[in-house]
């Protein structure tokens, strides 16, 4: 019925919209941030005005909010028109998904697009949530840090279900790329709320391997630095005293001597109370920077001096670090 | 198992500029249209304007006691830039009008509190504004982004800041609007953006900070309020849009705004989330939103008001900072561009202006980092005249 291409015959031109008399956009007088309407946009729109004065609910004012949809997706008094017309119409909401599907491929940062999937879904429930990750999957493909599309897909798994493979889903994505935080956060959103996992406790140790082995692939890669901090939730003790943590500090070090996030994370295990062997002492010992003034022997103090010089655009946060030390260690 | 492979970085992510590509990072919350993402309009690259009559005159040197003026390579266009705002009504054709028709009253916060913090918002007729303004309201008490829209928190708000920046708050019926406020706060503490539901801590904020300009913070249940904010904390010190949603520099400014309005900012891990917060400075001096995004001049706005709320805005580079938002100025006809010579219009150049404001550039009014408002205009609503 409703057609996605081809040659746009103008509305007054339409015999079905005969009846109807376009109602102008009222801009006030003098507009502050003035609108210039293009001639198909403007008759358009003129139409929509008409019908949704009159709250016409029908099947030609379903069309009539698509075509205005097509020229303008981010137009929320359409979409809100379109929900009240859907409901009275009573219309097929898998074909609503479809229609959204269309248009979402070349607007998927649009809210009003999402918002409106999400009210569709809804409404279908559970027996729509295989369709909603995959149509995720789909925009995902497209930019995998899309911001609506991570957002719906957390809002599917916890109203509609659907858990099952999401950690693989993550899992694939982050070996597409490393870096995609958004994948981060959505991994640590599944360790931590699916219900099939048991919990942070239960996957800390394999997680922890997980990330050491991200980090050590990319020591400046910041997502797994702080998705390691993450895992130890409510348990700095443990983060502490677990060999796995220092320990890829110190191997990132040997590798890079002057990573800033093995650094950072160097100081604050030692400012929460870890003993550093003699190993770390020496990796840290080793940096020499430009400056040739000898490293201070109170280890935190000398990361702080090396960070301040190799991240010098944060110069002031490692001093103001270095001002918070715990006495020597 | 792990590859090597960056993605969505700086070089591989600058392409496509049609109108509804994902071109890129943006993220202008106040127009419900857009995240993270496009402009409702299309990026062009500046065109080099042939007409060099109509460049500047000489431009005035900066204040000597200025601390900033000895590393400014350029200076604020501060008369093209007020000159462009003006303008956009004359424009014709353009495309950017036509798409902001339904949110014309952010449109207009935007310019308008741009003006004002450049010391001209008199060349504005503020009569016709309000009287427009006042078109757009709704039965429920909500307003709408322009006259026959539907009322939205979102541009409920923007209408009430254009009538704090005018000193009009007195033509509203105060109780009606802040009712149609506390009517959409969930019994969650979350707040809807309308009738249809949609739940985002940038609700949260706008409820919290338009009943606290109105004095009817007592309508609403501010700890359920708060507490639904604090779920939002990710692991990050950073907050999202929802439970669990990823930390995001707009969201953050949403929620610790929030916290901040209703004297809850204990609840934020400030010494994490200034971190991450400085981590956002890129080496051109630029802020991104998200780690590996590309910098854009809202997060001028974003990350620095959050920054300045949890009081470590000394942790980033001001200087580079101030730099970055001067080269994205249009020297030939005004405005503020996301991105070094990219399109200008009127979002950037409201975020560039209020970021360099917060960055207490020489000849701008201060700009309070939790209301989005003039000091001087904040300083009215809480202590009188």
């Amino acid at each position: 019925m409703e057609s996605d291409e081809g040659e746009r015959l103008p509305m007054s031109r339409r015999p079905e919209w005969s009846d109807v008399t376009p109602l102008p956009q009222d801009d006030g007088p003098d507009p502050v941030v003035p609108i210039d309407y293009k001639q198909d946009f403007t008759e358009t729109m003129d139409y929509f005005r008409a019908l949704y004065r009159a709250q016409e609910r029908s099947p030609r004012a379903l069309s009539l909010t698509q075509e205005a949809i097509r020229f303008n997706p981010g137009n929320y008094t359409v979409w809100h028109f379109r929900r009240q017309i859907l409901e009275s119409l009573d219309a097929d909401l898998h074909e609503e998904l479809d229609f959204v599907e269309r248009i979402a491929k070349s607007n998927s940062k649009n809210y009003q697009i999402w918002h409106h999937r999400r009210w569709v879904a809804g409404k279908l429930g559970s027996d729509a949530a295989i369709k909603e990750l995959e149509f995720t999957k789909k925009i995902l493909s497209l930019d995998a840090k899309n911001y609506h599309a991570w957002s719906h897909r957390q809002w599917v798994l916890q109203a509609l279900g659907g858990w099952e493979d999401e950690l693989d889903f993550c899992q694939k994505l982050l070996e597409e790329d490393i870096f995609n935080n958004s994948a981060w956060n959505q991994r640590y959103f599944v360790v931590t709320r699916s219900p099939f996992l048991g919990g942070l406790k239960g996957m800390r140790d394999s997680e922890v391997s997980y990330t050491v082995e991200a980090i050590m692939a990319n020591p400046e890669n910041e997502s797994p630095w702080r998705y390691l901090r993450g895992l130890y939730k409510d348990d700095i003790q443990s983060w502490v005293n677990d060999p796995k943590v220092s320990s890829v500090c110190l191997k990132v070090l040997r590798i890079k001597s002057n990573s800033v996030f093995a650094l950072s994370m160097l100081l604050d295990l030692l400012c929460h109370g870890f003993r550093p062997s003699e190993e770390f002492r020496e990796a840290i010992g080793a940096l020499r920077t430009s400056d040739s003034e000898p490293l201070d022997s109170d280890l935190g103090k000398a990361i702080c001096h090396v960070l301040q010089l190799v991240d010098s655009i944060r110069a002031n946060y490692w001093m103001w670090r270095k001002s918070k030390l715990p006495v020597a260690v | 198992m792990i590859k090597n492979k960056r993605l969505g970085t700086e070089k591989s992510r600058d392409k496509g500029l049609g109108f509804g590509e994902s071109r890129d990072e943006r993220w202008l919350w106040m127009s419900g249209v857009v995240d993270d993402v496009e402009d409702p309009i299309p990026k062009i690259k500046r065109l080099p304007v042939a007409d060099h009559h109509l460049s500047s005159p000489p431009k005035k040197p900066p204040s000597p006691h200025s601390p900033l003026s000895a590393c400014l390579m350029g200076e604020l266009a501060a008369d093209k830039h007020v000159k462009y705002i003006i303008s956009i009504e004359k424009k014709k054709d353009s495309f950017e009008s036509v798409v902001m028709e339904h949110l014309r009253m952010s449109g207009a916060y935007w310019g308008l509190t741009t003006l004002d913090l450049l010391g001209k918002l008199e060349a504005v007729d503020k009569e016709e504004v309000i009287s427009w303004l006042m078109q757009c309201q709704h039965e429920s008490g909500g307003f709408a982004g322009n006259i026959g829209h539907d009322p939205h928190i979102l541009y409920t708000l923007s209408a009430v800041q254009v009538l704090a920046l005018f000193d009009k708050l007195d033509v509203l019926d105060i109780d009606k609007v802040s009712n149609y406020i506390s009517g959409l706060q969930n019994e969650d503490g979350s707040f809807a953006g309308d009738i249809w539901g949609e739940v985002d801590t940038r609700f949260s904020y706008i409820a919290v900070c338009c009943l606290s300009i109105l004095h009817r913070s007592d309508k609403i249940d501010v700890d359920k309020a708060v507490n639904y904010i604090v779920s939002c904390k990710n692991l990050d010190g950073g907050f999202g849009c929802t439970p669990g949603g990823e930390s995001h520099a707009g969201q953050i400014f949403c929620c610790v705004g929030a916290l901040a309005i209703t004297g809850a900012l204990h609840h934020v891990d400030k010494d994490l989330l200034g971190w991450w917060l400085c981590e956002r400075q890129v080496k051109s001096g630029g802020l991104n939103g998200r780690p590996e995004k590309l910098p854009d001049v809202c997060y001028s706005w974003w990350v620095l008001s959050s920054l300045i709320m949890i009081d470590r805005v000394h942790w980033i580079s001001k200087e580079k900072l101030v730099k970055y938002i001067l080269d994205c100025q249009d020297l030939e006809n005004g405005g503020i561009s996301d991105r070094p010579d990219d399109a200008v219009d009127v979002f950037h150049t409201y975020f560039g202006v209020a970021g360099l404001s917060l960055l207490e550039y020489p000849g701008l009014k201060a700009i309070d980092p939790a209301y989005a408002l003039p000091d001087d205009v904040v300083k009215r609503i809480f202590f009188g005249k």
